[in-house]
């Protein structure tokens, strides 16, 4: 994480006097987008860098959804199946992208291109059923819909 | 258009989210004339005047919650928006965020400047992805026309404004979870007392608004309180942002006045159910607010007291409308595996009791209920009330009363015969 010293000091800049530890949350993010996810030594750096107590980055890491200590696919598919998607076949959107990837939600296509996961409530519930890929919303999805993103996501993978 | 329009008032073109045509519609002359002319004391004392609720879910007034923060008390105040929408079936403050982050960054700084705050935040949910880039965009935007820095027009007001993302957890949306959050921390609730506004942001004073609320801000000032009051209702002043979706015609981000009639917001406004649908019922603002058969909605007008009476609330604005034909256990059960999975488990009756209840309906779901199951999960819903730091335990057992006292019989059927009434359906009536 060294590397992203200098950006964390343009972002601390913009956070008021003896406000380190808010940073926790925004270097974890940046270290992720990074690397893929946190690894042992990026927690000793920010823990050096940022003078917190190593359990602080471990209780973070461990709490919030979107943290994670280790590499997935390089699409993350994430299908929301809370209500409102739920009724509007959200649970045959999973069934069919679990089908087709042939791996159950938590898992990664063996090739590393796709890691399929179930979401909670993404705020997207006038346009359900949603399905997030890495950080973009893909909205009012169907089967068919989902088929072609597929096909257009293994041309790029 | 149900009803006046405070906050949807302008087209969404591709451009409309920027300074320049944010400028264009007027945009910042509040802040420049409250800066220029006005004291803090003027400020608050209008919106305190206009009545205006918290648009979060509590509906809490703000001019009070802001009365509680001490002028030239020698510390520090933040204020923090709370964009961290998580509430299943809410969307609305992702409107604003995508559509209008200038009207929010400018009512936060005449708010900021009410406050004395020096530093403002706005806490948005991780996933958020367009909203979070518009408001960032916007932020930019604003420093570099000099209407955040030091000494703003010149004046002795300094602001700065930090957008922070969360990174998944539902209990950020709860104020003092979401103070947590911003500290760098687990986002878990704190106990009251004290209150925010005494104690918040690193044990300083600190108001949490909900990014509708801050919104109003503006066009309270401008106008006036008496103009936002004529607006409304007597008892709920002005407008709110109904987020709507589920089995209906036209889901989407409406701006209702209050007082407007249910059953031509539902049927003319949205359009109605779905092709082949009836309505059974609706969540009224958000999954924790107690379900509404259509019979029970159709006499309501859209306001606190019109809700509060029929034993529901509006709470986020996040309405979801349910087509007969849909399975009630198994919509709640996507309720509880939901709550379950959220609880951030500080407090043992929630962390224990929203397990139980996902595996109870999991168990009847499975075929596998016993006689007393229906009974437990009142009981247990029961227990939370109260009993927590935050009010996720409660809102879990409201919406798993609300569904149980009105569709009893899905649950027995299902229980008694192993199997659904409705085929464990979600998504309405199927035809074949």
């Amino acid at each position: 994480m060294k590397h992203l010293i200098p950006e964390f000091e343009k972002l601390k800049a913009r956070f008021p006097a003896g406000f380190e530890s808010s940073l926790v949350l925004p270097c974890v993010r940046r270290i992720q987008e990074d690397r893929g996810y946190v690894a042992d030594d990026d927690i000793a750096g920010l823990v050096e860098y940022l003078g917190v107590p190593r359990i602080q980055i471990e209780e973070v890491l461990s709490y919030y959804t979107q943290f994670r200590r280790k590499p997935i696919g390089r699409f993350h598919l994430q299908a929301c199946r809370n209500v409102t998607c739920s009724m509007r076949s959200a649970e045959r959107l999973i069934d069919h992208l679990s089908q087709k990837l042939g791996v159950a939600p938590g898992q990664t296509t063996p090739d590393g291109v796709f890691t399929l996961s179930t979401a909670e409530c993404l705020g997207s519930c006038g346009t359900a059923p949603v399905v997030m890929v890495n950080d973009t919303y893909h909205e009012n999805m169907s089967i068919e819909k989902l088929d072609a993103l597929l096909e257009e996501l293994k041309g790029q993978g | 258009m149900p009803g006046k329009q405070l906050l949807m008032t302008f087209p969404v073109t591709a451009t409309s989210h920027t300074l320049a045509d944010y400028v264009a519609r007027g945009g910042y002359a509040t802040l420049r004339r409250v800066l220029t002319q006005l004291k803090p004391e003027d400020v608050t004392k209008e919106v305190n005047a206009s009545g205006l609720l918290g648009h979060g879910g509590a509906a809490f007034p703000a001019g009070r919650k802001w009365g509680v923060v001490h002028l030239n008390d020698n510390q520090p105040h933040f204020l923090c928006a709370n964009a961290d929408e998580g509430e299943p079936g809410t969307f609305k403050d992702r409107w604003i965020l995508e559509n209008a982050p200038h009207l929010l960054l400018e009512s936060m700084l005449i708010s900021s400047f009410a406050l004395q705050v020096r530093n403002a935040f706005v806490y948005i949910r991780g996933e958020f992805d367009l909203p979070y880039r518009r408001l960032a965009a916007a932020v930019e935007e604003a420093y570099t026309a000099g209407w955040f820095g030091e000494h703003i027009l010149g004046t002795e007001f300094s602001c700065d404004i930090v957008v922070y993302r969360g990174a998944g957890s539902y209990v950020c949306g709860e104020a003092s979870g979401l103070l947590s959050s911003l500290e760098g921390k687990r986002g878990y609730p704190r106990n009251r007392p004290p209150r925010l506004t005494v104690q918040g942001l690193y044990k300083r004073p600190t108001v949490v608004n909900n990014v509708e609320t801050l919104a109003n801000i503006t066009r309270i000032i401008a106008e006036g309180a008496d103009a936002y009051r004529k607006v409304g209702t007597a008892k709920c002043p002005g407008t709110q942002l109904v987020s709507i979706s589920g089995h209906i015609a036209k889901p989407g981000v409406y701006e209702v006045e209050y007082g407007y009639p249910m059953q031509q917001f539902l049927f003319d406004d949205c359009g109605g159910m779905l092709p082949g649908q009836k309505l059974k019922c609706i969540v009224p603002g958000g999954i924790s607010t107690k379900v509404l058969t259509a019979a029970e909605v159709e006499p309501l007008t859209f306001d606190h007291q019109s809700f509060a009476g029929a034993g529901s609330s509006l709470g986020s604005g996040g309405m979801i409308a349910i087509a007969e034909g849909t399975c009630m256990v198994r919509l709640l059960q996507v309720m509880l595996r939901f709550y379950h999975h959220e609880s951030c488990g500080q407090c043992t009756p929630c962390r224990e009791g929203m397990g139980w209840l996902h595996r109870i309906i999991d168990r009847i779901v499975a075929g596998e209920g016993q006689p007393d199951d229906i009974d437990s999960l009142y009981r247990i819903s029961r227990l939370q009330d109260g009993m927590t730091i935050c009010g996720m335990g409660d809102a879990a057992g409201y919406a798993t009363i609300g569904i149980l006292d009105k569709y009893r019989d899905e649950f027995e059927y299902w229980v008694a015969n192993k199997r659904s009434k409705l085929a464990g359906n979600l998504e309405g009536t199927v035809h074949a």
